[in-house]
């Protein structure tokens, strides 16, 4: 038997009161698995960077999770708009937040690198107006 | 009687048995999930209790409580020390002199009091230079309340190596004492014994297992609680000649409530929370980066601090404000603590942590992991068999929680009483309709009839 284990989380535009749920039921999962805590750490903090900027940036999205014993995958969806140059967005520090957002501690433009860090293996793909895609792996 | 345990599960909350009514208050309460209702009795978790007395304050029939040590413990010692938490001076009117509440105190039997306010004055005054470090992580957080860092250990352990690798103000006033005692009256160890006066159970279970760094030992030899004490000072209150017993300022007896820590570095970015909650909340902010500014977390595990700990007496709150009172009051209080001593003490390491502090993560599901994985699939399913009205009727603190008791083997899915309710509603359809299928041999006769 191939052990898998899947778990789907909707991740609402601009609901502030319910983003970073995701993330926090992804730790807490892992941590039940008995994941690593230096890779649940990192995991953690790609996976609330991801959901952050759907809810911040999209019009709201998917993530998924799926574990098996030599690694876990969390992989992002959302309804759009889409991010017009990948490879800027990619750039430490570059962000479009408006000032409510950075007011709110968000914002820094290091969300897409820090993903990029954490994980083992990353890839984005985004068309506008349809939406953006990431893959992150970690390795156990 | 000292227990002397190393036992890593060592703790000091526990359940009378014969008070309990399995209420399940304590189970909604518990912020690590820690109890569950057994046989209509609570029961702790051991590796998943953080020692935080939630449980021991929201019991309506105070069937839980923290093991302390009795007074009768001072015999065993040549010489005792009682050394009083700060909250123990916030019990207290402001009217009656400090020095009047540690000499009632030492007249219960000590041969001295030193007070801890007299150590966190010291540890306040050195978190500058721990904040200096060229190696320090970022925000710095606070190891002053021993259920916050068990909290750490078991949920946050990626966290650990942001605590202050300074001693407790407990510990470090036990240390000088312990010292001053061998040098100048030449006592060894085991003839002195080092009183804590503890306002909670989580600082009562470090003394006796050393939990948070399980590799060493404390230098304390016992605690009695607030509230035990409490009762023996108030008699001798009015009766004792005041002796000119205080080491405290304001500096350190507001280490009894939250903001006390951060004041001595109140020019840095702080943030100070109260309430194991509202820690774990912003815990998880910081675990998720986005507190990268902050240069300290003091977070404590009581509400209001150390004066709102469980084994206290008096109203958090006024309690508070006494302190608050007489820290103001800056001629009150007077001692030798100064900046080159403090420079000195912290170069010289005499204030670091001994040992290690270790991470403590719950027990995976399975350990193997490929089991741990198929047993969260089936917890999940077994989940949404369930009403998800976390009544706690199960005897766990919600269903997802029971859901995990059954894949670990500890529960049943009968133990929630819908499940249970739905079979009972099967079985007697079942047994409905077996009563009214006809024994084969019975067929044709019935059927003969009715031709
Ligand atoms: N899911 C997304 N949908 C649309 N735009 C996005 C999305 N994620 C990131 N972006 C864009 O990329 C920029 C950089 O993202 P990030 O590195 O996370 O920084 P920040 O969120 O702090 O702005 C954002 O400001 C935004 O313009
Ligand atoms: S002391 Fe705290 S962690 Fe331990 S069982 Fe009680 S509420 Fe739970
Ligand atoms: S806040 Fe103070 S009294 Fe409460 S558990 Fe922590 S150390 Fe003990
Ligand atoms: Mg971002």
């Amino acid at each position: 038997m191939s052990s898998i284990y899947e778990m789907d989380y909707n991740v609402g535009s601009r609901d502030f009161a319910a983003a970073g749920d995701a993330s926090r039921s992804i730790k807490r999962t892992l941590q039940q698995i008995g994941v690593d805590t230096s890779v649940v750490r990192r995991i953690a903090i790609a996976s609330y960077e991801a959901e952050m900027n759907i809810a911040i940036h999209s019009k709201g999205g998917k993530m998924h999770l799926a574990v098996n014993s030599d690694k876990v995958v969390v992989a992002t969806e959302d309804f759009g708009p889409g991010i017009e140059n990948v490879d800027l967005a990619m750039t430490e520090g570059w962000s479009t937040a408006t000032d409510e957002i950075r007011e709110m501690g968000f914002g820094a433009g290091m969300g897409l690198p820090n993903m990029k860090k954490c994980s083992d293996e990353f890839s984005i793909e985004s068309s506008v107006p349809e939406g953006t895609r990431i893959k992150m792996i970690f390795k156990l | 009687m000292v227990i002397q345990m190393n036992n890593e599960y060592y703790h000091s909350v526990v359940l009378d048995k014969s008070k309990c009514k399995g209420c399940t208050t304590c189970l909604r309460n518990c912020p690590t999930q820690a109890i569950r209702v057994r046989n209509g009795k609570a029961t702790i978790i051991k590796e998943r209790c953080i020692d935080c007395g939630e449980c021991i304050r929201v019991c309506p029939y105070h069937a839980k409580n923290a093991v302390t040590d009795k007074l009768d413990i001072l015999k065993n010692y040549k010489y005792t020390v009682a050394l009083p938490a700060p909250t123990t001076i916030a019990q207290f009117k402001k009217k009656i002199s400090v020095n009047r509440i540690l000499t009632a105190l030492k007249d219960i039997g000590f041969d001295e009091v030193q007070e801890v306010a007299y150590g966190a004055e010291i540890v306040g005054e050195a978190l500058k230079y721990e904040l200096m470090e060229k190696d320090v992580k970022k925000p710095l957080i606070s190891s002053a309340c021993p259920a916050v860092v068990r909290m750490l250990q078991v949920r946050f352990p990626e966290l650990i190596e942001n605590l202050v690798h300074l001693e407790s103000p407990m510990e470090v006033t036990a240390r000088l004492v312990r010292k001053r005692l061998k040098e100048e009256k030449g006592l060894r160890d085991e003839e002195i014994g080092l009183v804590f006066i503890t306002p909670c159970a989580a600082k009562a279970t470090t003394i006796h297992s050393y939990i948070p760094w399980d590799n060493s030992h404390s230098s304390i030899d016992a605690s009695i609680s607030i509230s035990e004490i409490y009762p023996e000072i108030l008699d001798r209150i009015d009766k004792v000649q005041e002796e000119d017993l205080q080491h405290s300022t304001g500096r350190g007896l507001i280490w009894a409530h939250t903001g006390g820590e951060s004041s001595f570095i109140a020019e840095k970015q702080i943030i100070n929370v109260d309430g194991i909650h509202n820690v774990i909340s912003v815990l998880e902010e910081i675990e998720n980066g986005r507190l990268r500014e902050l240069d300290f977390f003091e977070g404590l595990a009581c509400i209001g601090g150390c004066v709102g700990g469980c084994l206290t007496v008096e109203n958090t709150f006024i309690a508070k404000k006494r302190i608050m009172d007489r820290s103001l009051d800056r001629k009150a209080g007077d001692n030798d603590i100064t900046d080159e001593m403090i420079k000195s003490a912290y170069e010289s390491g005499f204030l670091d942590r001994e040992g290690k502090i270790f991470p403590m993560p719950e027990t995976p599901l399975d350990p193997n992991i490929k089991e741990a994985i198929n047993k969260m699939e089936t917890m999940d399913k077994i989940e949404k068999t369930l009403p998800g009205i976390d009544c706690g009727s199960c005897g766990a603190p919600g269903c997802r929680a029971l859901a995990e008791d059954i894949v670990r083997g500890q529960a049943s899915e009968v133990d929630c009483i819908f499940v249970l309710r739905e079979a009972i509603n099967e079985l007697s359809k079942l047994m409905y309709d077996l009563s009214e299928k006809v024994v084969p041999v019975m067929k044709d006769k019935e059927n003969e009839g009715n031709e």
